[in-house]
C-alpha cells in the first residue's frame, strides 16, 4: 500500500498538489457553514466582497458540476458558464432495462461505484489541475433522493477538500441552461419545451436566471407515455428512441389519436393518450407497431408544440427552445423547427447530449447562480420534490 | 498519523478524527433522514476543533454498513472522495464491529442487532478478547427470532446490543442468557471507528478508495420484468 499516497502519483487524477494555491476568497467561516437559511445572506456577503469579477473562460472560473439525479452519472467541467472543457455521462439504462424502467435502490447502488471514475475521468479530460476548480456544483434535486444525495455528498466533499464553494442547482433550471451550452447567441425571451421521463413543462425563459412555468402535465411526463407504450407493445425500455426508430417507417395520421388539452390552457395531459394506444391495441391487434408508434408520437409532438407557438406568441419570444431526454424525439424536433419556420422564430435544438442529462448544464447553471446568489450552505440537502424557482 | 472517521450506518450520523493520541475531536446526530445535511458540516466542525486541516489527513475510515441504505450512500460517498480527492488510502469497516468495539470490556459474549426495517436486523455476534471483541459469525440479515434461537443455542449470557435490540427488546427480554443493552450503545460510534482504523493503519491495512463499496447484505428490492409488453 506504500505508495499509493503522495503527490508523484498523478495517475491518480483527483491527488491535490503539496503546495495549496491561493484562492482569489477567504476561506468560509464555518459557523455561517453550520446554520441554514438565513446565513446564506452572510456568505453571500463574504462572496461578494472576496470574489474578483470572473472574466469568461479562464482556469480560474471552470466549475465542476455533478448530476446524480436519475439513472446517469455524470461529471463535467465547464469554463465561465459556457465553455464546456469535458462532459462525461456514465448511463446505467443496461442496468435498469431488465426492470423494465428506473429501480431507484439499483441507480442509488449504481452512483455510489461510478461517482469517483466518472469525475476522475471529467477532471482529466478537462485538462486542468483539480486546483483549478472554483467552485463545484451538483443537482440537488428534483430526482430520486437514494441518487441526489450520492452527487450531493460526492460535491461537497470535494468543495471541503478543495475549498471552493459548493454550489446547489436545481435539475429543471439545469435543462433550461443546456441550449445556452450549443448555442451561444440565443437569444431571449425563448420557450422552452422541458419534456423528459419525469418532467413536462412549458417554460417562459425571460432571462438567465427568470422564468415562468407556463404549464405543466397533470398526470404522465411526455416520456413516461413513451415508456408505457413502448412496454405495452412489448418494445423494451428506454421506449423514447425505439419508438421513434419505429415511427419512422409508419404513417403518423394512420391512427387519429386524441389530442387531449389542445385548445385549453398551458397544461399537458399524456395519461388518456397512452390508455387510447393501449385501448386501440387491444381492439385492433393487427395494426402494425410502426403505424400505431409514428401516430402516437405524431400526437405528443402535435400537442407539445402548437402550445409552445401559442406561447410564444401570446408572450413575444423570440424563438423555441427543446430541453430535456424527449427532446431527442426526431419528430417534435422537426416539427418544432417547422412551427419556428411558419412563425418567424428561432429554434434551438440542442444536441443530443445537452437534451438528456448531464453535468455540464448543471455546471453551466451553477456558475450563474454563484454568481447571483454566491456559494450554498452545506447544510443544504437534497430535495427530491424541488420545483422551478420562479421569479 | 491522522484519520477522519465517517459514521453513518443508521438513525445516527456522526464523524471523528484522531490518530496516535487517540481520538482529538468528533460529533455526531442522531436526527434520522439527515445524514446529507449534517455530514459536510460536521466535518467542518471536527477538523476546526481538532485543529487541522483536511490535508493533513493520512486516511480516511468510514462504516461500511450493514445499516441504512440512504444513510450508508451519504457516508460512503463522502468518504471515497475525500480519499480521492486527497489520494489517501482508506479503512473500511463493519458497523456491527464499531457498535461491539464500546463493550470491549464487558466480559460477556455480544450480540450485535441492528435495525434492517421491514422486520428484519442485521447481526453479529462477539467474544470479548484480550485488547478488544472478536466477531465470531459473520454479518447477516435475518428476522429478531433468528437472533434469538442463537443466543439460546448458544447458552452463555449474552449483551444484546444495537438499534434493532431496542426497538425489539420484547424479544429478548424473556430471554434468561440475554440483557439488553440500553440505547446508549445502540449506534456505532465515530469515534470507536477512528480507534479501530488507527490500530489497521498501523497495520497498514489500507484499502484503495475504488474498492470501498457498502455492504448492503441485501438485494436490491425489484424483480427483472422477463414480461415485457404486460401493461
Amino acid at each position: 500500500m506504500t505508495g499509493f499516497r503522495g503527490r508523484a502519483d498523478r495517475s491518480v487524477p483527483l491527488g491535490v498538489p503539496a503546495e495549496r494555491i491561493a484562492r482569489p476568497w477567504p476561506e468560509r467561516p464555518v459557523s455561517a457553514a453550520n446554520k441554514s437559511g438565513s446565513d446564506n445572506a452572510a456568505l453571500r456577503d463574504a462572496w461578494e466582497q472576496s470574489a474578483p469579477a470572473l472574466g469568461p473562460a479562464s482556469a480560474t472560473t471552470a466549475i465542476l458540476g455533478i448530476e446524480t439525479s436519475c439513472d446517469e452519472t455524470a461529471a463535467a467541467v465547464v469554463a465561465g458558464g459556457q465553455q464546456v472543457l469535458s462532459s462525461v455521462v456514465s448511463s446505467q439504462v443496461d442496468l435498469h432495462a431488465r426492470y423494465g424502467g428506473v429501480v431507484p435502490e439499483v441507480a442509488g447502488r449504481a452512483h455510489v461505484v461510478r461517482m469517483v471514475p466518472v469525475v476522475s475521468q471529467a477532471l482529466v479530460e478537462s485538462a486542468l489541475d483539480d486546483s483549478d476548480i472554483a467552485a463545484v456544483a451538483a443537482t440537488v434535486g428534483p430526482g430520486l433522493v437514494g441518487a441526489l444525495l450520492v452527487g450531493v455528498s460526492a460535491a461537497k466533499a470535494l468543495a471541503l477538500v478543495w475549498d471552493v464553494p459548493f454550489v446547489a442547482v436545481n435539475h429543471l433550471e439545469a435543462h433550461l441552461h443546456a441550449a445556452f451550452l450549443d448555442e451561444p447567441s440565443l437569444e431571449l425571451p425563448v420557450v422552452v419545451i422541458l419534456v423528459s421521463g419525469g418532467h413536462t413543462m412549458l417554460v417562459l425563459m425571460e432571462d438567465r436566471l427568470r422564468y415562468r412555468v407556463l404549464g405543466a402535465t397533470v398526470d404522465d411526463a411526455a416520456g413516461e407515455a413513451f415508456d408505457k407504450v413502448a412496454r405495452y407493445m412489448g418494445l423494451g425500455y428506454p421506449g423514447g428512441p425505439v419508438i421513434d426508430r419505429l415511427s419512422v417507417q409508419g404513417a403518423p395520421d394512420a391512427i387519429a389519436f386524441p389530442r387531449a388539452m389542445l385548445h385549453d390552457g398551458w397544461n399537458f395531459s399524456f395519461s388518456g393518450l397512452k390508455t387510447s394506444v393501449i385501448n386501440h391495441l387491444r381492439r385492433n391487434p393487427d395494426s402494425t407497431a410502426e403505424d400505431v408508434a409514428a401516430s402516437f408520437q405524431e400526437a405528443v409532438a402535435d400537442v407539445l408544440v402548437a402550445k409552445a407557438r401559442r406561447a410564444a406568441a401570446a408572450h413575444h419570444a423570440r424563438g423555441l427552445c427543446l430541453a430535456g431526454g424527449v427532446a431527442a424525439n426526431s419528430r417534435l424536433r422537426e416539427m418544432t423547427l417547422d412551427a419556428c419556420t411558419a412563425d418567424g422564430l428561432a429554434a434551438y435544438l440542442p444536441s443530443r447530449a445537452m437534451c438528456t442529462d448531464n453535468a455540464a448544464m448543471v455546471a453551466a447553471a451553477g456558475w450563474w447562480r454563484l454568481q447571483a446568489d454566491g456559494p450554498s450552505p452545506l447544510t443544504v440537502g437534497a430535495d427530491p420534490s424541488l420545483s422551478l424557482p420562479e421569479s | 498519523m491522522l484519520i477522519l472517521g465517517i459514521e453513518s450506518a443508521t438513525g445516527r450520523v456522526g464523524c471523528a478524527v484522531g490518530g496516535h493520541d487517540g481520538v482529538l475531536a468528533s460529533v455526531q446526530a442522531t436526527r434520522e433522514r439527515r445524514h446529507a445535511e449534517l455530514l459536510a458540516p460536521q466535518i467542518q466542525v471536527v477538523c476546526d476543533n481538532a485543529g487541522i486541516s483536511l490535508r493533513d489527513l493520512a486516511a480516511v475510515a468510514v462504516d461500511v454498513g450493514p445499516g441504512l441504505y440512504t444513510g450508508l450512500r451519504v457516508g460512503v460517498a463522502t468518504a471515497v472522495t475525500i480519499a480521492h480527492a486527497l489520494s489517501v488510502p482508506m479503512v473500511p469497516a463493519a458497523s456491527l464491529d464499531l457498535v461491539a468495539h464500546r463493550l470491549r470490556h464487558c466480559g460477556r459474549a455480544v450480540a450485535v442487532v441492528i435495525d434492517a426495517r421491514r422486520g428484519e436486523v442485521f447481526h453479529a455476534r462477539y467474544r470479548c478478547v484480550p485488547g478488544g471483541v472478536q466477531r465470531i459469525s459473520e454479518p447477516a440479515v435475518g428476522s429478531p427470532d433468528h437472533v434469538v434461537s442463537q443466543i439460546m443455542a448458544e447458552g452463555g449470557e449474552t449483551l444484546v446490543v444495537g438499534d434493532g435490540a431496542v426497538r425489539y427488546r420484547e424479544r429478548f427480554d424473556p430471554l434468561r442468557e440475554a440483557c439488553v443493552a440500553d440505547r446508549g450503545f445502540a449506534h456505532p460510534s465515530a469515534e470507536s471507528l477512528v480507534l479501530l482504523a488507527h490500530a489497521q493503519a498501523l497495520r497498514e491495512e489500507f484499502v484503495r478508495p475504488e474498492a470501498v463499496e457498502p455492504l448492503y447484505l441485501r438485494r436490491p428490492d425489484a424483480e427483472p420484468n422477463p414480461r415485457e409488453g404486460a401493461p
